[in-house]
């Protein structure tokens, strides 16, 4: 591919400088047969040129879909993610049939009809009929989406079944995250950054019963196929935590609390040993390894063989670390899950020990 | 024919002289504190086109960090000084021009340079009036802008370094030097800055509207008016409703940074410290924004769309197709531009039952910019296509209008909106639809009506090899960032290395810039076309398009007044090309496919409803 690139980068170098040259030659004054406006061979060639750039788009379009459409994420790893792609996938459909009609026609005209000399354009100044069609079909389109949309939200947005999801606090600061778990009563303590303090870094009130079982950790996990709902808490500016894998997304506020609330379907294990991952994987430490030996060469330190993880990454401008505001997400099976959580320090404890 | 109107020419030229020597002015009255709209209008071009130069420049160097993230290169030690470790660009800075770059683009170039350039040249030529309703006021317009620009640039060179919580500056961060340094001075600078800008945009805007309504000479009726002029009154119109919510957003973070107020801050523990602040919303910020932002969309839109309007009729020596839909697309684009802001916020944290509602709305545009697209494709058909550089961005806009034009409706769809928000996605979207498409109109019409300001043409063979380059470009850019943006990479990370994830998509970043390097080497040629020709150029005749607007009425050479004697009368609307007459033996004036609107209607004439 980067020698793809370099050959492409000279080609075009090249091409500059032969037209550089011409420049000089086109810019000079021209005798009184050349006009600033465009003649017959003009729109000859230009129109010409019209059709060719068609062609090269729509080479274009076609080779950035088969090369680049394996970038799309895997499979969701949520449960409403499934619903998300397909209206992606429905949504994209129609989006690239009317782009290429449209950029067809549009182009195609530009060529067919390019100007000769003598040549009579149609006076065709209105058609009532042609534009009630072409405003009436996006309206039944765009309904249809709409409506397909709509409902999708709402469901993503005010999901059923609300009192058995587990509460977790998502808790964003720069340029990192915490997570906050609610404990056996479900009910996350009261917080707020006047109370924070020493240990306490989240602000979470000593005082608050439902507080005392709050679990806070530096990596969220996740048991699957249990329905979580998030509320997010920003000590400082306006975060947004983004879960690519899951389809999920909420800007962290400052001063006020946002949830979001999904499903994990998918193990960390099963994703990574999905083929579309181990492919994915193989491919960037092919990368990797290759930049490995550049920097051996140069005496730095190497980079670590990738192993995938789902991530939480922050997508809102947030300062200076934005780029790498992240936190791991492990998605593991009930029993690995509560084992996790027994290994943690309940909120009482990390009081206690401290005072 | 044509030797008669040669000899009308000469008499008109003779007496546009005679009429600039009866009205003599000093230098400074002249060039700098002019009150003529036709000076005015290239003050704006020429400021509007050192702007985007710097706004041009600057994405260079981001697509150079993006590109090889955390390398050396020497330009960036050249430009970036000290603030630079050994030639690597420092997250700040990356920031720093991100922020600055969107700011000049979207405001300085694309709102003041379009509108202020095209709407002071063309709306008093083209209703047919001597100069703007108050040449005053539109005097100050230009130098508040001036001004504005200036202190913009400056915050460059502030110590702190310039606003750098991007072009839409939400607080906290934009309110809180703790947080980011150029939330220091450089935001201060950069709120004074658009607050001067909004003061001038808006004595602008006022000054087109009242023109429009009340300066139209005598016969041109509202649906006589080229769409042009429709696009840039209301265009006007937008931007008095939508402006005046920025600058109340502005004052209301002066007052957060400066004063002690808390409309947007509340609960902010920094740097070890809580903060006073309580119960502020950066919601509300958003809502206030999001107010002017989204209509700023079609501000920069509006325009180039009703340029390209007029080139495409001229050129394709057809009327435009369906120009009173176009209108009505226009008027309805203006209204729901202004109730779809939520789309921006559907993961903002707001109620998600206003989500659906803007959802909703957002979608309903889609069908005046989809009528639009149409209404042109339709309009080359059959035509007589003329294809001067012009032209060729004209089609070449319309290509982005509608490639860009169709994410949209991803984004649109709050549901689909989850995933993609922030993301490259994003930014493939606007670039193609706002950047590309407000760029070609303003090329555009400098290609178009350059012999109306200058007195003489521009080269075509290298506004040719201008378009091209550019075209490739432009799509070579934007398209393929509409992968790495599903692929989940979000837009303003310094460097995607932090997550070996993204590893793979570091291929296709630098395919993307070396597309930027080639697009921004075409614009060379156009600055040097540019400028050559405004000393060099061939002289220009008096309608070298064959149009069939006022503004080619007039003669050559710029006079105060615009005509000599009487102001033109009309007579039709502008888009009588290729009319035939009655019997269908000839055109309406014989061995002429344009009838220009102070042409009375002829005998075998038949009646339009213009």
């Amino acid at each position: 591919m980067t020698a793809l690139l370099i050959v492409v980068v000279a080609a075009l170098l090249g091409v500059t400088v032969w037209q550089i040259s011409k420049i000089f030659k086109l810019s000079k004054p021209v005798g009184e047969g050349d006009s600033p406006i465009a003649n017959n061979k003009d729109n000859e060639k230009q129109g010409q040129l019209m059709l060719i750039f068609m062609i090269l788009f729509y080479a274009f379009m076609f080779y950035c879909f088969y090369e680049y459409s394996r970038f799309y994420l895997p499979e969701s790893a949520s449960e409403h993610g499934h619903d998300y792609d397909q209206l992606m996938f429905i949504t994209l459909g129609v989006i690239m049939t009317v782009q290429l009609i449209t950029q067809a026609l549009l182009h195609y005209f530009s060529y067919k009809y390019r100007g000769k000399q003598g040549k009579r354009a149609l006076f065709y100044a209105d058609n009532d009929k042609l534009e009630f069609i072409w405003t009436i079909i996006p309206v039944v389109v765009l309904a249809g989406l709409i409506i397909y949309g709509l409902f999708s939200w709402s469901e993503i947005m005010n999901p059923v079944k609300k009192e058995e999801a587990r509460v977790i606090e998502i808790y964003a600061y720069q340029f990192n995250w915490k997570a906050r778990y609610s404990g056996e009563d479900n009910t996350l303590g009261k917080a707020n950054v006047r109370l924070i303090e020493g240990v306490n870094q989240l602000g979470v009130d000593e005082n608050d019963p439902y507080a005392q079982d709050d679990v806070i950790t530096r990596e969220l996990h996740l048991p699957v196929d249990e329905p979580v709902i998030f509320k997010f808490r920003s000590q400082d500016v306006l975060h947004s935590a983004y879960f690519p894998f899951f389809r999920a997304q909420m800007n962290v506020v400052p001063g006020m609390v946002t949830q979001f609330s999904f499903t994990p379907s998918k193990t960390t294990k099963e994703m990574r040993n999905s083929d579309y991952m181990v492919d994915k994987v193989e491919r960037i430490n092919d990368i990797r390894e290759e930049k490995n030996e550049v920097l051996e060469a140069e005496g730095k330190s190497t980079l670590d063989s990738y192993e995938f993880d789902y991530y939480l990454m922050c997508n809102k401008i947030c300062g200076v670390s934005h780029y790498n505001m992240q936190m791991n997400v492990v998605v593991e099976p009930k029993e690995d899950f509560e084992e996790w959580m027994k290994e943690q320090q309940q909120f009482k404890e990390v009081i206690a020990q401290n005072n | 024919m044509s030797a008669v109107a040669n000899v009308g020419n000469v008499e008109l030229e003779k007496a546009a002289k005679e009429e600039a020597e009866h009205h003599k002015q000093p230098f400074i009255l002249k060039y700098i504190f002019s009150t003529d709209h036709k000076m005015i209008a290239k003050q704006y071009l020429i400021t509007g086109l050192v702007m985007g130069f710097i706004g041009i420049a600057m994405s260079l160097l981001i697509r150079l960090q993006l590109a090889w993230p955390e390398q050396s290169f020497w330009i960036f030690e050249v430009l970036l000084g000290k603030f630079q470790n050994d030639g690597v660009m420092s997250p700040n800075v990356y920031l720093a021009l991100v922020t600055i770059h969107g700011t000049i683009m979207i405001f300085f170039v694309l709102t003041a340079g379009l509108s202020g350039t095209f709407s002071n040249l063309l709306i008093p030529l083209q209703i047919g009036a001597r100069d703007m309703a108050s040449g005053f006021m539109n005097m100050l317009s230009y130098w508040l802008f001036f001004l504005s620009s200036v202190i913009m640039l400056s915050s460059l060179f502030v110590e702190s370094g310039p606003a750098s919580s991007g072009w839409t500056v939400y607080p906290p961060l934009s309110a809180l030097p703790e947080a980011i340094s150029g939330s220091g001075m450089g935001m201060t600078l950069w709120l004074v800055s658009m607050a001067i800008f909004i003061a001038s945009s808006l004595m602008g805007s006022l000054n087109y509207i009242v023109t429009v309504l009340n300066l139209r000479t005598e016969g041109m009726s509202m649906t006589r008016l080229p769409l042009t002029v429709w696009a840039f009154f209301v265009t006007a119109i937008i931007g008095v409703v939508s402006f005046p919510v920025l600058l109340s957003a502005a004052l209301l973070l002066i007052m957060d940074r400066s004063f002690g107020t808390s409309f947007f801050l509340s609960d902010i523990y920094i740097q070890g410290e809580v903060l006073s602040h309580q119960g502020g919303s950066p919601v509300l910020y958003e809502h206030l924004f999001w107010f002017l932002g989204h209509p700023e969309v079609y501000i920069v839109l509006l325009p180039a769309l009703g340029i390209t309007s007029e080139i495409v009729a001229t050129s394709a020596r057809k009327p435009i197709f369906g120009y009173r839909a176009m209108v009505a697309s226009i008027l309805a684009i203006a209204f729901l531009s202004t109730v779809v802001w939520g789309h921006h916020m559907f993961v903002s944290g707001m109620n998600p039952f206003l989500g659906s509602v803007f959802t909703f709305t957002t979608l309903l545009i889609a069908i005046p910019s989809a009528v639009k697209a149409f209404n042109y494709i339709t309009t080359l058909w059959k035509g007589n296509l003329q294809m001067n550089p012009a032209m060729l961005f004209s089609i070449g806009l319309v290509s982005t209008f509608i490639s860009g034009g169709l994410t949209g409706i991803v984004l649109g769809d709050s549901t689909l909106d989850i995933n993609v928000h922030d993301t490259y996605f994003v930014v493939a979207h606007f670039h193609l639809v706002m950047g590309i498409v407000g760029v070609y109109g303003f090329i555009a019409g400098v290609y178009h009506w350059f012999p109306k300001m200058f007195g003489r043409m521009m080269n075509k063979n290298l506004g040719y090899l201008h378009f091209w380059i550019t075209a490739i470009g432009a799509y070579g850019v934007f398209f393929p960032m509409h992968f790495i943006g599903m692929a989940g990479l979000p837009r303003r990370y310094y460097t995607n290395t932090a997550f070996p994830y993204l590893d793979d998509l570091a291929n296709v970043n630098v395919l993307i810039s070396v597309f930027a390097f080639l697009t921004a080497a075409a614009q060379l040629f156009f600055i040097y076309n540019f400028i050559y020709s405004i000393f060099y150029g061939k002289k220009a005749v008096q309608n070298p398009w064959k149009a069939n607007t006022l503004e080619w009425t007039a003669p050559v050479k710029h006079i105060h007044g615009n005509w000599p004697g009487e102001l033109p009368k009309v007579y039709r609307w502008s888009y009588d090309y290729s009319k035939r007459n009655a019997d269908d033996s000839d055109y309406i004036i014989p061995g002429q496919d344009f009838i220009p609107q102070n042409v009375p209607l002829r005998e075998n004439e038949e009646e339009l409803m213009h």
